[in-house]
């Protein structure tokens, strides 16, 4: 079953002007969703994801209503169908 | 969001590129140099503390950094003044992943000489550099600082640590300097393979010996236009003069109300003419009495003498940071600043006089200015993969409709 992502509008334009992408597969973690995601959107990474890896600071995935801040973080299991969002996080000045 | 202008200078016109913490704005004039049109904002809510203009090669070239909070810290750039501005597919400055740093931010653009055409420089935080070869299409970290056994050591001043000037020997290809805050000064003598602090007389008032090898504060450096082994160094309290190539630094804080400040530019032509804004301390970090004045030494520091026509002399608590002084390459010079209160003021007759150019900006981080050189054609490009946009207006209006629907849902 496809995975899907739902994308904020800033990053559209560096996923084909799409603001949601399935991906097919089954990816175990948002690890592995997410390496996926770069595969087919490589201009997606840099601006989630910072050198190291780890999702940018002012960034939050959700899998359905969950936040993987207060889950596993990169490790929290992806069930087969998940929603994954994408949001810019509240902040800024 | 604001609506974006797109400028379309011409040959002789005169350009200031002027980083906001909200974006980058464009000015343009002609040679006189009185009346300016506003141009931008691009990067619009991203700070952009760097900026430059590459007109080597036949290009007419912006390029600009953009800090944002969410996305991360890129380069962008425009061969068309803005009217089509790309940004990379996948970032062009970034720290190896083994090196187990993140970039925070980019201080500095430097495009470097004529000969070679094709060579740029970006400092940034934390304190490293980055060098390109192919006009921007890639870039490299410069190991040689990076794996400097000082770095361990370098930490954050209050803009976080930073290196923010870069500047490259005219002639002599192998020798460039560069400031970070704090850090210090450093020399590479050998095509940024082997690098060396260059510190010796500044002081370090916050430290507990007062003149260490490197850990000071410099705020900025800038070459003499006629003797590149003459340079300028404004210091976190501290205003010196090194005629050795930074071997050795001397005090020459001569009649200025204050050795504190943050900007720093030399004279195109004249030799031995650097401009300053004088701060009044490291707490209160505004100009000293309310009054704007740049101050200008003729005499490489032996005396300085204060510019105050056209700047205002009462109540103006205002803030110049490292960036924010500028000048270009006409005869006479023109002389820029950038307040953090967000005004511009520029000079036709090399700081006689001032005029207010623009105001009521977000707080202003970085002016670049510069003359376009005239007859150069835009330039094809070596480009990395990425997106060309006409950003401003398509991303503005989808930002428009998207708060307004957030608002009908409140």
């Amino acid at each position: 079953m496809a995975l899907t992502f739902h994308i904020p509008s800033y990053l559209a334009a560096f996923a084909g002007d799409s603001n949601s992408l399935s991906l097919d597969g089954s990816p175990a973690t948002m690890r592995d969703a997410l390496a996926a995601l770069w595969v087919l959107h490589p201009g997606l990474r840099d601006r989630v994801v910072d050198e190291q890896g780890e999702v940018r600071q002012h960034i939050n995935i959700f899998v359905g209503n969950e936040c993987i801040r207060f889950a596993d973080g990169l490790a929290t299991p992806v069930p087969d169908g998940s929603e994954v969002l994408i949001v810019p996080a509240v902040s800024g000045g | 969001m604001p609506s974006v202008r797109h400028i379309a200078p011409a040959g002789g016109d005169v350009l200031i590129l002027v980083g906001t913490m909200k974006g980058l704005f464009v000015l343009r004039s002609n040679g006189a140099r009185k009346r300016w049109e506003p141009g931008g904002p691009y990067s619009i809510g991203s700070p952009v503390y760097a900026a430059a203009f590459d007109q080597r090669h036949g290009r007419h070239r912006l390029w600009w950094t953009q800090q944002s909070f969410r996305w991360g810290t890129s380069l962008a750039s425009s061969d068309d003044y803005g009217r089509t501005v790309t940004e990379p597919q996948t970032y062009s400055i970034k720290f190896p992943a083994e090196s187990g740093v993140t970039l925070k931010n980019i201080w500095q653009i430097c495009v470097n000489a004529a000969d070679q055409p094709d060579t740029l420089y970006c400092g940034v935080e934390p304190s490293a550099l980055f060098e390109s070869r192919d006009a921007g299409a890639s870039w490299s970290l410069v190991q040689g600082l990076f794996n400097h056994p000082h770095r361990a050591k370098w930490t954050p001043g209050g803009g976080g640590m930073c290196l923010h000037t870069i500047v490259p020997h005219p002639t002599d290809r192998k020798r460039m300097m560069v400031a970070m805050s704090t850090g210090g000064v450093y020399r590479t003598v050998d095509g940024g393979k082997t690098w060396e602090a260059r510190n010796q007389g500044v002081r370090a008032d916050f430290l507990p010996e007062k003149h260490p090898e490197f850990g000071q504060c410099v705020h900025k450096i800038v070459q003499d236009s006629a003797n590149p082994q003459r340079l300028f160094l404004q210091n976190h309290w501290g205003l010196y003069r090194s005629d050795d190539s930074g071997d050795s630094w001397k005090d020459i804080a001569n009649g200025v109300p204050s050795d504190f400040g943050f900007c720093m530019v030399a004279h195109p032509h004249d030799p031995d003419t650097v401009y300053i804004v004088p701060i009044e301390s490291d707490e209160y970090r505004c100009t000293p009495e309310g009054k704007l004045r740049v101050y200008r030494t003729r005499n490489a520091g032996a005396s300085w003498e204060a510019l105050t026509r056209g700047l205002p002399q009462k109540n103006a608590l205002e803030t110049v940071l490292r960036d924010c002084l500028s000048a270009d390459t006409l005869d006479p010079a023109g002389i820029y600043l950038g307040t953090r209160s967000g005004k511009v003021y520029g000079s036709s007759d090399e700081g006689k006089s001032w005029q207010l150019i623009a105001e009521g900006l977000p707080a202003v981080v970085c002016v670049k200015a510069a003359v376009v050189e005239s007859g150069a054609k835009h330039a094809s490009r070596p480009r990395a993969k990425g997106r060309k946009t006409r950003p401003t207006r398509k991303v503005a209006t989808k930002r428009v409709a998207a708060s307004r629907k957030l608002a009908r849902r409140k």
